[in-house]
């Protein structure tokens, strides 16, 4: 979740936000989001690179936000979710579309919105977004 | 080696609003407005889209067809009336979303509804020109419409991308333009809805620069309309281009495949060149296509584009624009006014 941030704080997430790339120990084959710089299970032997998610993942969570933070007014209501990845840990996000099917064990896959705009004359926030897949009877 | 698409993608929003559920709102009749702009609904952005978010998804349907890595777009030119910012370019957020790297020129461009179409003019020359292999150019808009106005009906959200290069798809074969000064649509710096001049949009402006600029091209590279499988044309609403394609002396079965505007509306820069992917996702190779775009103040871009034997292992590889056509969600007014801000609410 992006909140009014600092210019630099946005700037410098916003590689890892835009496409989804966080961290892998190669040691454990442990994937995280956000990135690590250290692996908590394989400490000193851990070797951690860069990651790029697929962007599909599962709902094993959520709630229905009705009365939003500020800045999310226009949104409501929307849903935020605890989103399984494929290639496992889980992040939270944005559902978009059709929030009134939404249940746990759904597909999504990773879309390019807007998150937030800071106040009129502020910067424009992108990221991902999740919406669920076609087919998730 | 010839030069064209050599991927295409494209992406619509899912919300759709009926011309009667706007006609309610302003007491008109919803058969006459039907019949007069040859239009069903329109696409309408969520709250969270705009033209760097629908760039974003059509180019990386585009990437997908084009099989290519995203760091070999040497260039990449976005074309709208509707950049989330006056001054700090949608390019550069479309190019770190896709990932395109950094050894990369990136421009925004407008012009009505044909800025789109100028990018691919332009790509296909840097690629000409051996300054890169790849450039990328979309069209995609967010279009704006004051409410109440006859252009309330049309203006849609939506955009294509076209990954330019050698080993085409779809091999251009060539391109020329059609330029007058012609005020027939314009919105000024601060305004929120643009004005136009009514029944001024169509004879010396649409009309005129979609005619000349199509005629030019086919007389350039000596074709008759006989020798094209479909033609594409700037789709305002659905009357124009049938009226046009008519003059120029095409059949509807030519055009009839193009004409996405009746199900999604006006999506201004991305107007044509979705009329484009839609003939792209059915064509066969050696299929002939011209492609006209029109935007006002006023200008034409036309193409000549010949399909090859590569959209065969390519088409597939992205979802289709019928896709993004059937995926929606009919809204009401209110919904589509609060997600528009026509609603004042400080």
């Amino acid at each position: 979740m992006v909140h009014k941030s600092s210019v630099p704080l946005h700037w410098r997430m916003q590689k890892s936000r835009y496409n989804l790339i966080g961290s892998k120990c190669v040691t454990c084959n442990t994937v995280f989001f956000p990135s690590r710089i250290l692996c908590p299970k394989c400490r000193r032997k851990g070797k951690l690179e860069s990651f790029q998610f697929s962007g599909k993942g599962e709902i094993i969570s959520y709630t229905i936000i009705k009365v939003p933070p500020e800045g999310f007014e226009k949104n409501i209501p929307y849903a935020i979710a605890v989103i399984k990845l494929e290639e496992g840990t889980n992040i939270a996000g944005h559902v978009v579309g059709d929030i009134e099917n939404i249940e746990i064990g759904k597909k999504v896959r990773a879309v390019f919105r807007k998150i937030y705009e800071d106040g009129k004359d502020g910067l424009i926030h992108y990221g991902l977004k999740w919406e669920l897949e076609e087919g998730n009877e | 080696m010839s030069v064209g698409i050599v991927g295409y993608g494209c992406y619509i929003p899912k919300f759709r609003i009926t011309v009667e559920e706007i006609t309610k709102v302003w007491g008109e009749n919803p058969e006459n407005i039907k019949k007069g702009l040859g239009i069903e609904e329109k696409s309408v952005p969520d709250i969270d889209e705009d033209t760097v978010t629908i760039s974003v998804e059509a180019g990386k349907n585009a990437l997908l067809r084009a099989g290519i890595k995203p760091e070999k777009i040497g260039a990449l030119y976005i074309g709208s009336e509707s950049h989330p910012y006056v001054v700090k370019p949608s390019g550069t957020i479309v190019a770190e979303a896709l990932q395109l790297g950094t050894d990369l020129m990136v421009a925004d461009l407008e012009f009505a509804c044909k800025a789109g179409t100028a990018g691919i003019q332009c790509c296909i020359s840097h690629v000409k020109a051996g300054q890169i292999e790849y450039g990328m150019a979309i069209g995609a808009d967010t279009s704006q419409s004051r409410p109440g106005d006859a252009l309330e009906y049309t203006a849609a959200a939506g955009g294509a991308a076209f990954v330019i290069g050698k080993d085409p798809l779809a091999e251009i074969e060539g391109t020329c333009s059609f330029t007058t000064d012609t005020p027939d649509f314009w919105r000024r710096d601060k305004q929120d809805y643009p004005r136009h001049g009514a029944r001024f949009t169509g004879k010396p402006a649409y009309f005129k620069h979609v005619v000349s600029a199509s005629t030019n091209m086919m007389k350039k590279l000596g074709l008759r309309p006989s020798d094209f499988a479909y033609v594409v044309l700037h789709m305002p609403n659905g009357k124009f281009p049938t009226r046009a394609a008519k003059v120029l002396g095409f059949s509807m079965e030519q055009l009839k495949q193009s004409l996405v505007v009746t199900r999604i509306g006006n999506c201004y820069s991305g107007s044509s060149p979705l009329g484009l992917c839609n003939v792209l996702d059915v064509a066969k190779p050696g299929d002939r296509i011209l492609m006209t775009s029109y935007g006002s103040g006023a200008g034409s871009d036309s193409f000549v584009i010949n399909v090859t034997d590569k959209i065969l292992e390519r088409r597939e590889k992205a979802k289709k624009t019928e896709y993004y056509i059937k995926r929606k969600q009919n809204i009401d007014y209110g919904r589509y006014a609060r997600i528009m801000g026509k609603l004042k609410t400080e």
